[in-house]
This record gives structure tokens, sequence and C-alpha cells, in this order.
């Protein structure tokens, strides 16, 4: 017997829920070219929902109107389509495994390139450049950060927290295997943490979709943690197919703690470099 | 479509309606622990429906549910990857700190959106998502736990079929969670743990309508 469910022979074809949705996020392509006609359903639909209430709109049809006929309003949607939630260095492991396997092979290379995709306000891109200054890697490298959120961005490039994030994120870069103080790299004014911009003085931070928009550099190592669990299969492939182009013969994609190239139309592209912790190499001959 | 009351291994008679179940949501919380090793454990290794748990723990790194529950179980029991093809014979469990969500086309996806009821993962939009995309063809089923997260899913559930079950309140060793579910839904059954059991059982011997 095939151990695969069948599709709902129960769900009606033409639900107006589904239409509705359907249209309005070809309305948010067609007039702003955000496109999230790929993403996961079950999350946008519940998120768009909220959406519908905070704006106070009966149906998403009446949403699709306003956000049609108010541009202002796409920029608060936005918050609501994307996620941005985010620490210094999220699952240490992660971390700890590039250090101390990933790391020795970047070594090999006179300059690096590393691409951050979905780098949402900035955690992860500081917890690479202090990895990268503890490893003595920081001067070759390169790093590229990219989001669609352009509030994300700001704030990933002023690299400014809430003070009472950083017990979680010090605690992190501890179990990472950090071989310095994370307050070294930080001053507190205003209650806030704000990082050292020396950190970010070899990141270019840019507006770059992984639906719409195309390869832009050859880089080493992909970073995309947490993203792709918003797309659904065909617009993984599609953001995987990016990465896999970008990336040198043998170099390394790593994603979030729960996504896999296991579903992957590409998954043969790329080998298993450290399954625990969803590193990959792309093969020699992909 | 109404099926007759059909009677399980034990004294208990459930009536068992509707379409036939292609999938089934739980939810539980605190002494939820032990309520799903009063559950989990009687399934056969090939027991036919798919079954999605959410189970709140506090929100360490790392879940060990799947692997506690996989020693135990004879079905398989993993913890949910982005995208997995939901199987049948097979139990996941919400990895910590991921909401847990069915899409239409039958896969499961993870997500970090904020906490709903303090949770994440959150019962509710496991079951909200479930029913959205099982319709009247999932159950759901609220055990023990000491917050009001389940009620609005297990409702949403209902609302699209006519199958739900909560624990018996005075059974579980935190009702809070129950009482909301029965408040949510008070045609709900309540069921005690071993009669939850036999009921997953006799669920896959209903035919189609
Ligand atoms: C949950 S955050 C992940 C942050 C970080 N990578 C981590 O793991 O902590 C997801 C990010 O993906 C971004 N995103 C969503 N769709 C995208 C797309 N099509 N291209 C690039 N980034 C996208 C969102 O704006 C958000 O900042």
């Amino acid at each position: 017997m095939d151990a695969k469910i069948s599709p709902d022979p129960h769900r009606p074809v033409g639900r107006t829920d589904d239409i509705e949705i359907r249209l309005l996020l070809e309305a948010i392509f067609q007039k702003y070219h955000y496109d999230f006609r790929g993403y996961a359903m079950a999350s946008v639909k519940r998120r768009l929902n909220q959406a519908r209430q905070k704006f106070g709109c009966a149906t998403l049809s009446a949403l699709q109107d306003r956000v049609l006929h108010e541009p202002e309003l796409m920029t608060e949607l936005l918050s609501f389509l994307t996620v941005q939630v985010s620490e210094l260095f999220r699952d240490p492991q992660y971390f700890r495994t590039l250090r101390e396997k990933v790391i020795p092979h970047l070594r090999t290379y006179p300059s690096l390139k590393v691409w951050i995709a979905g780098c949402s306000t900035g955690e992860e891109l500081y917890s690479f450049a202090i990895l990268f200054r503890e490893e003595g890697l920081e001067s070759r490298t390169l790093f590229y950060a990219t989001d669609i959120n352009p509030e994300a961005l700001k704030k990933a490039e002023a690299g400014i927290y809430d003070l009472d994030r950083l017990k979680l994120f010090t605690e992190n870069h501890r179990l990472s295997g950090g071989k310095s103080s994370l307050s070294d790299y930080y001053r507190t004014a205003y209650g806030a943490a704000v990082f050292d911009k020396s950190l970010r003085k070899n990141c270019v931070f840019s507006d770059h979709s992984l639906a719409t928009d195309a390869v832009f550099a050859e880089t080493h190592l992909c970073s995309c943690r947490n993203v792709l669990i918003y797309f659904d299969c065909a617009l993984q492939d599609r953001a995987i197919g990016l990465f896999q182009s970008s990336l040198i013969r043998k170099g390394f994609l790593g994603l979030g703690a729960k996504e896999t190239l296991r579903f992957s139309r590409r998954s043969e592209a790329f080998s298993e470099f450290a399954r625990g912790e969803r590193l990959y190499q792309k093969r020699d001959l992909a | 479509m109404k099926k007759s009351a059909i009677q399980p291994q034990g004294q208990t008679v459930i009536q068992v309606t509707g379409v036939p179940k292609e999938a089934i949501v739980i939810g539980a919380s605190a002494g939820g622990v032990e309520a799903l090793s009063a559950i989990l454990p009687h399934l056969p290794a090939d027991y036919p429906i798919p079954v999605m748990v959410v189970i709140h723990l506090p929100p360490d790194r790392k879940s060990l549910m799947a692997e506690l529950f996989d020693a135990k179980c004879a079905v398989a029991v993993r913890e949910a990857d982005d995208k997995v093809p939901i199987e049948r014979s097979t139990v996941y469990f919400a990895p910590a700190d991921y909401h847990l969500l069915v899409e239409t086309d039958r896969r499961l996806s993870l997500s970090s959106e904020e906490p709903v009821l303090f949770s994440r993962p959150a019962i509710d939009i496991l079951f909200e998502t479930a029913a959205d995309a099982f319709g009247p063809a999932v159950t759901g089923i609220v055990l023990s736990g000491a917050n009001k997260d389940g009620a609005a899913g297990l409702k949403a559930i209902y609302d699209r079929g006519d199958q739900v079950v909560v624990q018996t309140p005075d059974q579980a060793r935190a009702p809070d969670m129950p009482l909301a579910a029965l408040a949510a839904v008070p045609q709900a059954r309540t069921l005690p743990l071993e009669a939850i059991a036999d009921h997953l059982l006799t669920l896959h011997r209903a035919e189609a309508p």
C-alpha cells in the first residue's frame, strides 16, 4: 500500500477563502512585486486573517481592495506576511559545527564570500561576523546579508537589540564554542545593546527575494535558516537552485534546525555534511 | 451518514460517525506525557491513520518526545521535519519552539510565528490548519493541560465534522485544558484515557458511508 495520503477528496474546489487568498496574493504581486504566491499557505492564511482583523476588513477581498488603493498598507502587511524571529547564535550547535567542521575547509581559501539569505533583523549576520573574527577569517570575508523586508534590513544595519535579549544571546554564544566574551562586541546605551559597527564593515546588506531575484555572486557558504519553512516545495526548490548556482564546487549550505533537502528535487546536488545540523556540501559535479 | 454505535473491546459504547478518519490531531500540556503514554503505545505498528501531536514543553532547545515515544510505541514516532509528506502508521510530534501546521497537499509545515496563548507550538494552530486541510476527515483530541490552548482549534474541527474528544476533566492531572475545550465544544465526547485508546482503534474500522 502506498504510504502517502491522497489529496483530500472532501475539499470542495473553489472554496471562497482559497480564491480570495489567491487573488489577494496575485494583487500584491502585480502591484508591489512581492511574490508570496509560492509560500506555504497554512501559515500565510492565518497571518492574512490576522491582518484582515487588524485592518478591520470583513473579508480578504475587502483587504485586497485596501491594499491595492493604499500603498502605505503594504508596508504594514509585510510585517504580517514575513515572520521576523531571530536570535544571536540561534541553535548554538549549528554554529559550533560551523566552527569545528566547516571553518577548517574555509580556511583553505584566500578569500571568502558568505551569503546570509533571509537575514531578518541581523542576528544571524552578527553571529557569523563574531564567529569569523574569533576564527581569524574576518578580514578575508565578504558577507552578503539579504532579505525582502526593508524594515528588518534597516534594523540589521543598525545592529541594536534590547538588553533583555542579551542573556540568551550570551548563553547561545557560549554554547556555540565562543572564544571571547560577547560583551566585547557591543556597548550598552539607552537600555539597548549596540553592536560594534566594525562587525559589519565587510557586509553588504541588500534587498533580495529568493522568490523573484537571481543569483548575484559566487559564494563559498550560504546560510539560509528558517526561511524555507515559509515556502511550498516548488519555491523551496527555486531557492535551493539559487544556492546551488551561487555556491562554488564543494561550497556549503546551512539550513534551519528543522529544514531539510530530503524532500527537494535538488537534493542530489548536495551531500549531507553534518546531518544533525542540516549542513550540506555541494557535490563536485553539481 | 451517521453510523450506528460500534462496540470496542472495552465496555464503553462509542458513536463513530461521519466520514472515515484520515488524520488524528492531539493536544496536550501539563500531565500530557503521562496521558499520551496511556494512548500511543496501544496503536499497532500498522495503524493506518497518521497522528499529529502538539505537547507544550518548557521552551528548551530540543524536544526528546519523539525519541521517548518511539521507544515505547509500535507505530513510528517522529519529530516533524518541514514539508514532510504525512504518512500512515506514523505519529508526528511538533519540534520544540516551532508551530506545526498541516498544508492542503498533506504535508506538514513549521513556523516560528508568534506564540499563541504563550505557546509555541500551539495546539490551536495545528488543529485549525488540520481542520482546514482535512475537513471532516480529521478528529481532534484534547488531553490534560493547565491552560486554554486547543479549545478554539477543537471548535474549528467540530465545526467541519463531528469527531472530537476531550479527556475526562476529573481524570486529567491538569483539568483546565479539557474544561476549556468542553466550554468551547460542549458536544465533545469526554472519555477517560483507556477509552480514548480504544476509540482510536475503532476509528479506522469505520467504513466509508
Ligand atoms: C524567521 S526569519 C529568519 C531569520 C534568521 N535567518 C534566523 O534563522 O534566525 C525569516 C526571514 O525570511 C525573510 N524572507 C521571507 N521571504 C523571503 C524571500 N522571498 N526572500 C528573502 N527573504 C525572505 C523574512 O523577511 C524574514 O526576515
